[in-house]
Formats: C-alpha cells, sequence, structure tokens
C-alpha cells in the first residue's frame, strides 16, 4: 500500500516535472529544428519541380529558335549543375554548401532569365500554347521558390533563435551541445530581379 | 526515493539555497517529489551563472527580431465575408451576385474562394502581399489546403489568383495566367472592375467544377469523415498516453537506463535517451463550418497561381 502510494507520487512528480521541462522550452529546440529541415525539403522540392521543367521548355524553344544554340547550351549545363549540388538536412549547417547550392541555382536562374528574354524575338513561339504554359509554369515555380524561401529563412531564424534564447539556450548548452546553428540564404546581389538585356 | 543522497543540501552556496527555495513547491511532504525539484534547481542555478551573459544577450537579441518583424508586417483588412471590397470597386449588385456563388462553390465543394480587393499593396509585390494575405486568413480547410484567393490591386493594376496547397493539381499556373488573360484583364483594360472579377470567379468556378459529379461524390465523403466523438475523446487518450509514457519512464529509470552523474557536490540524473522526452501532436482546429460569420478553416498556401497586370 506504501509502495504504491509512493509509486503515485513519483508518477505525479515526474507528471510536473515533465510538463515544467515542457514549459522551459526543452521541446523548442527539436521542434524548431525539424520545421527548419521540413521547410529546407521544400524548397528543393520546388527548385527540382523547376529543373522538370526546362527539358520541356527547351525542346519547345529548340523547335522555333535553333539558332539560340548558346543560350540553349548555357541553360542545359546550368541546369546539370544545379541538379547536381544537393544538400541534406544534416549539412544545413555548413554555410559553405549552402551558399554553393545557392549559387548553382542563381546560375540557372540566369540563364532561364536570359532563355525567356530571346523567346521574345520569335513570335511563332510566344504565341505557341505549349510555350506560354511552360511560360506560366515557371513563372509559378519561380514564385513558389521564392515563398519556400522565406519560409526556410524564417524557420532558421526561429530555430537559430531558440539556440541562443533563454530559456531554451540552458538546454541548447546541455544536452543539444551538438546543434549548431543552420545557414540561412544570403540574398546575393541583384538575384531577385530578372536579368537585364539590352539589344 | 532511496537514490536521492542524503544531506546533499549542505554544503551549497548561498545563491544555490535561494534558488532551491524559491523553486521548491508548495507541498514539501512528497519526498520525490522534493527530491527530484532540488536536484533540478540545484543543475538550473549552475547554469544560470554560466549562461545568464549569454541569455540576456539573446533575449536582447530576440526583442530586436521581434520589432523587426512587426515593423515588416502588412496591414491586411479584416476577413468580414466572402467578398472583401477594401478598394470600393464593386457595386452592392455584384457584390451579393458573387458572394452568393462563392457560398454555392462552398456548400458544394468545400473550396473556399474569396474574392478581395485592396486600396494599396503598401510597396509589396503582389505575389508576396497575396500569399501572405491568404496564409493569414487561412482560407480553406486545414486538412485540404482547398482555399482561393482572387486578389486585385487597381491602383497598382494588378491581379493575381493564389492557389492554395491543396488545389495546385487542379488549378494550374498555367489555367490560372489563362483565366486572368482571357477572363478578366480584357474587362479591366475597358474600366469594368466588376465584370473582370465577375466572370474571373465563373471562369474559376467553372475549372474547379468540371467534373462536378466527382466533387459531389467528395462532398459526401468529406462529411462522413468528420468524427466527432473522436475528437472530443482524443485529448483524453493522448493524456493517458503522456501520463502511461511517464510512468514507463521512472520505471526504466528505476532499471538504470539513465545515470547519476556527480559532479562535485551536485547528482544530476542524465537520462539515456532525452529523444524519448518528446512526445503529443499537433492540434489544430479544423473549421466549424457553421453560420455564424465568415472565417479561414485553417488552410495553406505555397505561392501557387498566376499574375497578371494591365
Amino acid at each position: 500500500m506504501a509502495l504504491t502510494l509512493s509509486r503515485l507520487r513519483a508518477a505525479f512528480a515526474a507528471l510536473a516535472l515533465g510538463l515544467s521541462v515542457a514549459g522551459c522550452g526543452y521541446n523548442t529546440i527539436p521542434t524548431a529544428e525539424e520545421t527548419a529541415k521540413a521547410r529546407w525539403a521544400d524548397v528543393q522540392n520546388q527548385y527540382q519541380r523547376r529543373a522538370d521543367l526546362i527539358p520541356n521548355l527547351v525542346a519547345t524553344v529548340q523547335g522555333y529558335a535553333k539558332q539560340e544554340k548558346d543560350v540553349l547550351t548555357s541553360v542545359v549545363e546550368a541546369r546539370a549543375k544545379a541538379t547536381s549540388v544537393k544538400i541534406d538536412a544534416s549539412q544545413l549547417t555548413d554555410p559553405e554548401k549552402v551558399k554553393q547550392f545557392q549559387d548553382a541555382q542563381n546560375q540557372l536562374s540566369g540563364a532561364l532569365g536570359r532563355l525567356i528574354a530571346v523567346s521574345e524575338a520569335y513570335p511563332d513561339l510566344k504565341s505557341n500554347q505549349n510555350f506560354l504554359a511552360l511560360q506560366s509554369q515557371l513563372e509559378g515555380t519561380e514564385n513558389r521558390i521564392a515563398v519556400a524561401r522565406r519560409d526556410y529563412v524564417a524557420a532558421v531564424r526561429d530555430y537559430n533563435l531558440t539556440l541562443s534564447t533563454f530559456p531554451s539556450i540552458i538546454w541548447a548548452k546541455t544536452i543539444f551541445a551538438g546543434n549548431k546553428p543552420m545557414a540561412a540564404f544570403t540574398a546575393s546581389e541583384g538575384s531577385d530581379k530578372p536579368p537585364q538585356v539590352k539589344f | 526515493m532511496d537514490r536521492e543522497p542524503s544531506g546533499s543540501q549542505s554544503g551549497h552556496d548561498a545563491m544555490n539555497r535561494a534558488t532551491v527555495a524559491r523553486l521548491q513547491m508548495s507541498s514539501p511532504t512528497s519526498n520525490a517529489r522534493s527530491g527530484i525539484q532540488s536536484s533540478r534547481a540545484r543543475a538550473f542555478a549552475s547554469m544560470r551563472a554560466r549562461f545568464w551573459i549569454p541569455a540576456f544577450a539573446g533575449m536582447t537579441f530576440g526583442i530586436f527580431a521581434l520589432l523587426a518583424t512587426l515593423a515588416f508586417a502588412l496591414d491586411f483588412p479584416a476577413l468580414t465575408g466572402r467578398v472583401v471590397d477594401q478598394a470600393n470597386i464593386l457595386p452592392p449588385a455584384t457584390r451579393t451576385q458573387i458572394e452568393t456563388k462563392l457560398a454555392a462553390l462552398e456548400d458544394k465543394s468545400g473550396i473556399q474562394l474569396v474574392v478581395a480587393t485592396v486600396s494599396s499593396l503598401q510597396g509589396s509585390d503582389i505575389e508576396t502581399f497575396s500569399v501572405d494575405l491568404a496564409r493569414a486568413w487561412k482560407l480553406g480547410e486545414a486538412k485540404k489546403n482547398n482555399g482561393l484567393l482572387l486578389l486585385v490591386a487597381p491602383n497598382e493594376r494588378k491581379v493575381r489568383i493564389e492557389v492554395g496547397y491543396g488545389l495546385e493539381g487542379t488549378m494550374t499556373d498555367a489555367l490560372s495566367k489563362v483565366i486572368i488573360q482571357n477572363a478578366i484583364i480584357p474587362k479591366f483594360r475597358s474600366g469594368d472592375y466588376a465584370g473582370g472579377i465577375a466572370s474571373g470567379v465563373d471562369a474559376i468556378i467553372d475549372a474547379l467544377t468540371v467534373d462536378s459529379a466527382e466533387w459531389q461524390k467528395k462532398a459526401k465523403v468529406r462529411v462522413e469523415q468528420q468524427p466527432d466523438l473522436i475528437d472530443q475523446i482524443l485529448p483524453f487518450i493522448i493524456f493517458l498516453l503522456f501520463v502511461f509514457i511517464v510512468i514507463s519512464m521512472i520505471r526504466n529509470a528505476r532499471g538504470q537506463t539513465g545515470r547519476w552523474v556527480r559532479r562535485g557536490n551536485q547528482t544530476i540524473f542524465i537520462p539515456s535517451s532525452p529523444s524519448s522526452w518528446s512526445g503529443g501532436g499537433g492540434w489544430s482546429s479544423g473549421s466549424s463550418g457553421g453560420d455564424s460569420g465568415f472565417s479561414g478553416g485553417g488552410g495553406s498556401f505555397g505561392g501557387g497561381g498566376a499574375s497578371g497586370d494591365w
């Protein structure tokens, strides 16, 4: 009888401790970490979606504008390079890796911008239904990339804050001592604007 | 708790004792409770000294970060109904007509389509403004993310269809673009905002209800999938589960799955697998579907859709 009572008390004490630990921000670090990783998966998904659109787009443009070989090759090459740079969630704490990924994708963005710009010179291409559909899909995907990147940056900021703010810093310095801050995207110069084309 | 070393209170500095006193609960009758509490408090007190400065710096940083977020936040109109006409470009008759259609769409398929006109994009581009607005309003059901927003900014001459995650397959970017180009923009160009919005809404509804029989079937399934009883007892079950986990953890602790580590004159318990602490799931309320007022159902958006200008 006495044993069960003390067990019951122990259970309640552990429950109280558990709740107070949860209230003390113990859970915030893993939660924020997983959220940031999930947002990163979204970012990569959207970039992949863009990469998947490109073969179709290149094929369509090729049918009308064979002479734009340079631009078409640069898009294909940039795509190959961008799809070869992959980051899994555990490498997000390495700013150098994130920058590599970002640079490769930015190069592809630039090449795609040039492709869309030169296609303006071909009226037949511009009025092709397939091309119009691809173009609007590409626009939509670029927008999704922007949204996914914004969400990732916000999630990383939340996560990094949990590592440096009270009360979760207590856990960050003890049990989660191995957790490092993640790297956010750095807005590269002019990357958010379409490239200017001069004729 | 026989594992708790006796007389461990002695030999502590004044700061630790003060913290222990402050943290002790009002019922010191339970040995187990005060034992755990005081060992926790000691660990806490030693950390307090070590992390006071970084914690303070972190808090300051946090406050600045919060202020920065607030400074960038856009000022959205309130979701007063299915048509939010902040820019005041819709005559009441058209407005009522559109509202009826939108209500019928939601009844039939569960899709929440909202028309919004704004007097200003507040310096933001329409893509950012629209996805933030749609997220703020939480259009669509939480589980299906089937919300849509038709946003018109007459002063910036921009229009956008924002598509929720769940509808990106039906309402593709290309289709959204076609609707904007063919149904909306020609009328906007001639200054007929009401006509453009009305024909845009019609085109969107057409695109969403091509196979209306299938949608009706889905709507039926949706109603059947609302188990009210489970919704009510689930929190209780989760609570029981939590208690059960805690009890089994205590048993495990007795079976030495963790370590009591002695550092100087402090003894702290390190559980063997800290990951087993995380538990419980997210708990979000779905849309009630009641008649009292109109509100979003918790749907989310990822930037799908298309924009246009005129």
